[in-house]
């Protein structure tokens, strides 16, 4: 039903055509940003994700609690002397993921094991002083942490991870970054 | 009309689709090859733009209520959530609120494009009738929008819409009882409206759907009104019409985009920034502009039940036009009689707004009861009337012969509104003095906010308000962030630190109070509003948005040129002028109540709060003066501040897309002539080229 020819329109490569596409182009995708960037985390969440220190000197030896930064789970465990033997007594090469116990720990510092709870399979909490290296266990899908947080069986594919932390002085830890963060 | 689909699919996965489910060809037929009039003026641009407006509502509200909460308790501080800590969330918001607003005046175009070209009549009925249902979907939907941010004109609109209801004899009172969920409206009532909010948009879409089903059966009128006889009277729609409405979309964005960017809150109203108070009723409450011609109708009858019976048939009637409408010529171009009684009803239907957005009292429930009987009079006696008394211009025997006469009376029209506004603004009695107006940094498009000033500003807030008035949307990392007074990090943790915020429960399971962190909120000067009133005697209002929850009348026609010059500053200047509108002795004819004190711009003159500053009572450490008005100024800077923290940044991104958009308007304005180009040439004695109309 189209009443007037136009088909050497679509051949000839026109500037006017071309410049109108390219700007409407790039208006249309710098327009779609604050559509994306919405849903990232807002100012007030980023802002209540700031540090938090914790005081160590209530927490006895055996015993771990749960803290929260960011809304994740920090596991604060003070070891006692045999859970760090076991964990230094395994050959580091025969782990899925090898890594010394030492470098999980800051110097200095070897009984406070400072981890993020969540289980690197999928996301579940694990549960202390459970399975059978005596660490972690994941009720989700069966895997074990050892002493030192590291997967020793299961379907994880790494260790517990570690937030970024310090101490401040002996008997308190700043979680979350530096004195100036 | 629309034909069979031409489209033939060349690629073989295509035709494998295609012979499955056919809706490549379905939308090549009614969206490229499918034949428009090709003398269609940019009022027919308004459809493609109504359906691109709807496409910005969704998206924008969709996003919206990923932020939003609907309680009671938190749907305000959700709204000033979203303004204040989203990406881009005033940006969103402003887009939603303005959107319907734009979506509104689009609507109103399109419809008086309907009338003035008698769109409505044979073989489109069903096609108008479905446009009245739109718009009745339209006015619901957006009434529900308005009140989830639960201000005060959220909370009043509510109540005072859904007790039209009542006005039903009888079972009035259940229905509103049962439309609330509660005695009162409450939060069931937000509950639902939200729920409604969401759900009617897609009722829309699925009546626009029909709409344009119904549009492409019948085919579109044009503005001679005689459909095309041959080829030679269309185009295709792609890319003739597609390039046609995407231009005037562009320019129509350029529009919105001043309203979002510029002027974000001059559609709406200062009261929708106080939160809804179940107690206290505005002094004056209006609803949004675009239901202010209804609105006038409502209050023109002295009657409860035939008020809401006249407010509903104001919009019902229009569906009966096809029928009332007695003359067979469509388009009013050919009707000299009906195209001047079509400007008088424009110029009717705009003057009740204007009388809608008036108190209801003297002059103004006069003009409104004339104007409402003229608006049913049209429909009912004149325009069945002049069909049978006029003689039509004799029309032309196809569109591609047409000559339309290029007689404007718009401007004429426009013209005698804002005249007969300016008199009736004057006929009725001058109110309190405006306050004067002050120079601010942050006025225009350009403006920003003075760093030295918010600072000082912030300083008298700490010294002399916050004794009594909090601050509670506003967090002390907001000190440190750009476009404010921009305190150091390490001054905002200063600062923080002096405050005391309450925390826990402890290990103890009590609360216990710890300086304050760049995370907390300005905590509150009292526990609660009971509390605040056995103290002082009075409620210290909230202050972090109080320099957009006040303003003043400016009465016509500086309200429409305010829009224009984008003067918003209306509430710090009502501030400045608050904070030094006291006066020791009240004139001899103004008695105060004891335990008030006079103030020459408070409404009424009797205020709770004694006059709060006196000079030298903060030192400055830059040598600003230490004055009275210099403290009002600096405090009411900071105030506007905290109620637009990210001003500087709307008008930045306002000036790129205001450059981005005239630049693409511009390129589009030529694209379209070169398509059009061929089409336009008058390759033949006696077509002309037509555009621009009425």
């Amino acid at each position: 039903m189209s009443s007037v020819e136009h088909t050497h329109e679509h051949t000839r490569r026109d500037f006017i055509y071309i410049a109108t596409g390219a700007v409407g182009a790039v208006g249309l995708a710098a327009s779609l940003w604050p559509f994306i960037a919405q849903m990232n985390p807002d100012a007030s969440t980023i802002a209540a994700g700031a540090p938090i220190e914790v005081d160590l000197a209530p927490i006895a030896e055996g015993q771990v609690i749960k803290v929260f930064w960011r809304s994740k789970p920090i596991f604060i465990n003070h070891r006692t002397k045999k859970e760090i033997e076991e964990a230094r007594a395994v050959n580091v090469a025969t782990l899925p993921d090898p890594e010394p116990d030492e470098k999980r720990v800051k110097p200095g510092h070897d009984a406070w094991q400072v981890l993020i709870g969540i289980c690197t399979h999928l996301g579940c909490i694990p549960i202390a002083h459970q399975g059978d290296y005596n660490g972690y266990f994941c009720p989700c899908h069966g895997s074990q942490y050892d002493t030192s947080g590291r997967i020793r069986r299961g379907p994880a594919p790494a260790n517990l991870s570690l937030p970024p932390y310090e101490f401040v002085s002996d008997t308190k830890i700043r979680i979350g970054g530096s004195a100036t963060a | 009309m629309s034909g069979h689909s031409t489209y033939q699919p060349q690629n073989a996965l295509l035709k494998w689709f295609e012979r499955r489910l056919p809706i490549i060809g379905l939308m090549y037929s009614s969206f490229v090859v499918y034949p428009t009039p090709r003398n269609l003026n940019y009022w027919w641009t308004f459809g493609g733009i109504l359906t691109v407006m709807l496409g910005v509502q969704l998206v924008t509200g969709i996003i919206l209520a990923m932020h939003y909460t609907p309680h009671v308790d938190h749907a305000f501080n959700s709204v000033e959530h979203i303004m204040r800590d989203v990406n881009y969330g005033w940006l969103l918001r402003y887009l939603h609120s303005n959107g319907a607003s734009m979506f509104f005046l689009a609507v109103y175009i399109h419809m008086a494009r309907g009338l003035y070209y008698g769109s409505y009549k044979d073989p489109r009925e069903v096609l108008w009738i479905l446009g009245v249902i739109l718009f009745l979907l339209m006015i619901a939907t957006g009434f529900m929008g308005y009140v989830l941010p639960w201000g005060q004109m959220s909370f009043w609109a509510a109540t005072v819409i859904t007790n039209l209801f009542s006005a039903i004899p009888g079972v009035g009172e259940s229905i509103v009882t049962w439309l609330l969920g509660g005695y009162a409206v409450g939060n069931p009532t937000l509950n639902r409206f939200y729920s409604l909010h969401y759900l009617l948009p897609f009722v829309i879409v699925g009546v626009v759907v029909l709409h344009v089903w119904a549009l492409h059966v019948a085919g579109q009128n044009n503005p001679i009104g005689i459909e095309p006889k041959s080829e030679k009277d269309t185009v295709a729609f792609t890319p003739y019409a597609t390039v046609k409405d995407a231009f005037f979309m562009v320019v129509f964005f350029i529009l919105y985009a001043w309203f979002v960017f510029y002027v974000p809150n001059y559609l709406g109203h200062p009261d929708n920034y106080i939160p809804a108070n179940p107690a206290v009723t505005p002094t004056h409450i209006v609803p949004e502009w675009y239901y202010l011609p209804f609105y006038a109708i409502l209050r023109a009858i002295p009657n409860k039940l035939l008020g809401v019976v006249a407010l509903l048939a104001s919009i019902v009637i229009l569906a009966f036009l096809p029928w009332l409408d007695t003359s067979r010529v469509r388009s009013a171009t050919y009707r000299p009689l009906y195209r001047q009684f079509f400007w008088i009803l424009v110029v009717a239907f705009i003057g009740l707004g204007y009388l809608g957005s008036k108190p209801p009292e003297g002059a103004y429930v006069i003009a409104a009861r004339i104007l409402t009987a003229y608006y049913f009079a049209h429909f009912i006696i004149i325009l069945p009337l002049i069909g049978l008394i006029e003689t039509p211009r004799p029309l032309p025997t196809s569109i591609s012969q047409a000559v339309l006469s290029k007689a404007k009376v718009a401007v004429l029209a426009v013209a005698v509104v804002l005249a007969g506004m300016g008199g009736l603004g004057s006929a009725v009695a001058a109110e309190q003095a405006p306050p004067p107006r002050n120079k601010w940094s942050f006025a225009g498009p350009f403006g920003l906010y003075d760093r030295a000033q918010l600072q000082r500003g912030f300083k008298v807030y700490k010294e002399v308000c916050q004794v009594c008035h909090g601050l509670a949307l506003l967090s002390f990392r907001n000190l440190a962030e750009p476009g404010g007074p921009e305190f150091s990090r390490a001054q905002a943790e200063a600062i923080a630190a002096e405050y005391r915020v309450q925390d826990g429960p402890n290990d103890q399971g009590e609360m216990f109070e710890r300086p304050g962190r760049l995370a907390d909120r300005f905590p509150a000067p009292f526990p609660n509003e009971q509390a605040a009133r056995a103290r002082y005697g009075g409620f210290p209002v909230d202050q972090s948005v109080i320099a957009k929850a006040r303003g003043y009348e400016r009465g016509f026609p500086w309200f429409i040129l305010d829009a224009v010059t984008q003067y918003q500053e209306h509430g710090v200047d009502y501030l400045v002028a608050l904070l030094q509108g006291y006066a020791p002795q009240p004139p001899p004819e103004v008695t105060i109540p004891a335990g008030l004190y006079y103030n020459t711009y408070f409404p009424g003159h009797a205020i709770a709060m004694p006059q709060p500053l006196t000079d030298g009572r903060v030192d400055y450490s830059d040598g600003s003066p230490q004055t009275v008005a210099q403290y009002a100024k600096d405090v009411a800077a900071f105030l506007m501040w905290a109620a637009e923290p990210h001003m500087e940044a709307r008008k930045r991104i306002g000036f790129q897309v205001m450059i981005f958009l005239i630049v693409f308007a511009a390129l589009m304005y030529f694209t379209k002539k070169k398509v059009w180009k061929e089409v336009e040439a008058p390759t033949e004695a006696g077509q002309v080229p037509v555009e621009g109309k009425p």
